[in-house]
């Protein structure tokens, strides 16, 4: 079983049909929608989190591939300006999928990109403008 | 016996004074007691780091060739309007100030991306800030506009004027309703989703030295980097609020007026602040050398994150409505472990204070005493104590 997180840019001329249902049943996956957004002419974004067996996450990404899907590990999507985070903190108890954490030792928050789901909550939430995230 | 301020001073010049951070007095005099640990600090260093919103930065820009006289009409930095109503050259930017083109809150919750603070902290990084004034003119001061492009190198004074800073103690923000709100105290989600803190706790300057024995007006601090004063008490200095045994505050407390050189700042002590959905302000570094005059001061110095309790409040409600009603007290050692307990509900913490900036400011403060580049103050005057009867005033409403 393996799990991977991947930024989906889908063309427009594919946004009506059912390309996720499909892989998913074809290849016994179980996903998770991160985010999404349809915004016509420009095409598709769908941010998701796909676990199966490592041969079928590997043949459905390649299919999309095939389909012209461009696709995007998401973590290299969000980013932290080292130089701005300040290390308060205030993003940790927002973070939901603990990418975001204290460490009680130097009281530095650590950001552990491959956790980050990519919902944004930390870039508002950041007075200091530290957290940039890239779609 | 007790210390004196001179002698530790002397102590300095020596280079043989004895230094630690507030968070080791709290270990030295667990493990060897409050008489011994007085015998062996002559200072506590405490530090903190945190959006203090009363903060301000004032300059004077010299003359211009005719001379402009800004009291009297209006002046932006970088599009941020400045408070001009002195005389002809001076000019105050508060942390809070907008843009009049800043759409604020029309779209709830606003962004709030540049303001005062912004402005505060990239002109005492060096930046160039593109000055406008526009005004009338007289005899004297014919000249009714200008643009231009201002250093702080370039200006007579550049001073930060902060009203209040250094909160002894502050509130802990939570949030009871269904839908997420935007605080000062940060972005609280629904039903207790998470508890928002904001005090150095162990670290804290007036939590080291809770009834203002030995910081007062005049003492020297570490202001954002720089060297700056305790110009007065600040504003909502309220001493009167219920304490511990050992005289910690409860609630939020007493506060500091501070002033410094900004010339002499480094904007890794002062930075421009976006709270989403409620506006600017300026994160700002202070440390506060804490002398041991005596075993008391040991004593005091020695308070520990699980002595500081401080108050839970609703800020969908209580807060916004200005009512007293908390949901309980928690204590910093609670706070710092990542999980409090509020209803009977587990809710994460999430600190607003940088506590590893407040250690490292503790900690540079330190070493600048032991090189005997920074010496202790006596206060010229007290901060006014418990004893002064001053409380803080709710606003009497009258209808004009």
């Amino acid at each position: 079983m393996i799990s991977r997180r991947v930024v989906l840019h889908f063309p427009s001329e594919l946004i009506d049909q059912p390309i996720i249902s499909s892989i998913v049943k074809r290849h016994n996956l179980e996903f998770n929608i991160l985010k999404a957004s349809i915004a016509p002419p420009e095409g598709g974004l769908l941010v998701l989190e796909l676990q199966g067996g490592k041969k079928d996450v590997h043949e459905a990404l390649a299919f999309l591939k095939e389909l012209n899907i461009k696709i995007e590990n998401l973590s290299r999507d969000v980013t932290r300006k080292d130089d701005a985070c300040v290390h308060c903190g205030v993003c940790v108890a927002i973070c939901p999928s603990d990418a975001l954490v204290l460490n009680t030792m130097n009281w530095e928050v650590d950001f552990l990109a491959d956790k980050c789901v990519a919902c944004e909550l930390c870039v508002k939430a950041c007075p200091y403008a530290a957290m940039e995230v890239r779609l | 016996m007790p210390r004196t301020i001179q002698e530790i001073n002397e102590k300095i010049k020596q280079g043989k004074v004895a230094v630690v951070t507030a968070e080791e007095m709290t270990g030295i005099v667990k493990k060897k007691g409050v008489e011994k640990a007085y015998q062996e600090v002559d200072v506590v260093t405490t530090g903190t780091f945190g959006p203090m919103c009363s903060s301000g930065m004032y300059l004077n820009i010299g003359s211009t060739k005719p001379r402009i006289k800004i009291g009297g009409g209006t002046c932006t930095l970088n599009g941020v309007p400045a408070y001009g109503a002195f005389a002809a050259a001076d000019i105050y930017v508060g942390a809070a100030q907008l843009p009049p083109d800043d759409p604020r809150n029309t779209i709830h919750p606003g962004a709030f991306r540049y303001g005062g603070g912004h402005v505060i902290e990239e002109f005492a990084a060096g930046k160039d800030v593109a000055l406008e004034v526009a005004t009338y003119g007289t005899d004297c001061y014919p000249r009714k506009t200008l643009k231009s492009w201002l250093n702080i190198k370039a200006v007579n004074e550049a001073v930060l004027f902060n009203l209040r800073n250094s909160y002894q103690n502050y509130n802990v923000g939570v949030n009871l309703s269904d839908k997420a709100i935007y605080t000062y105290m940060g972005i609280l989600k629904p039903r207790l989703g998470n508890a928002n803190y904001c005090s150095a706790g162990v670290l804290s300057p007036l939590l080291n030295d809770p009834l203002y024995r030995t910081i007062g007006i005049g003492s020297r601090i570490f202001l954002g980097g720089g060297v700056g004063f305790v110009a007065w008490q600040g504003t909502q200095h309220n001493p009167s609020v219920p304490r511990t045994k050992r005289e910690v505050p409860t609630r939020p407390a007493g506060a500091l007026c501070v002033i410094g050189d900004l010339k002499g700042m480094d904007t890794r002590y002062l930075r421009g602040v976006s709270m989403h959905g409620y506006g600017t302000s300026l994160g700002v570094g202070i440390g506060i050398p804490i002398p041991i005059l005596d075993e008391e001061m040991a004593l005091f110095t020695s308070v520990a994150d699980e002595d500081i309790l401080a108050p839970i409040v609703d800020y969908s409600k209580a807060y916004p409505e200005a009512k007293p009603d908390i949901l309980g007290e928690v204590s910093y050692k609670d706070l710092r472990s990542g999980r409090i307990t509020v209803d009977d509900k587990e809710v994460p913490t999430g600190p607003i204070s940088s506590f590893s900036k407040a250690r490292e400011i503790a900690q540079v403060l330190k070493e600048r005493i032991k090189k005997g580049e920074f010496a202790l103050t006596e206060p010229v005057e007290k901060l006014p104590g418990k004893e002064s009867g001053i409380t803080f005033k709710a606003f009497h409403e009258r209808p004009v």
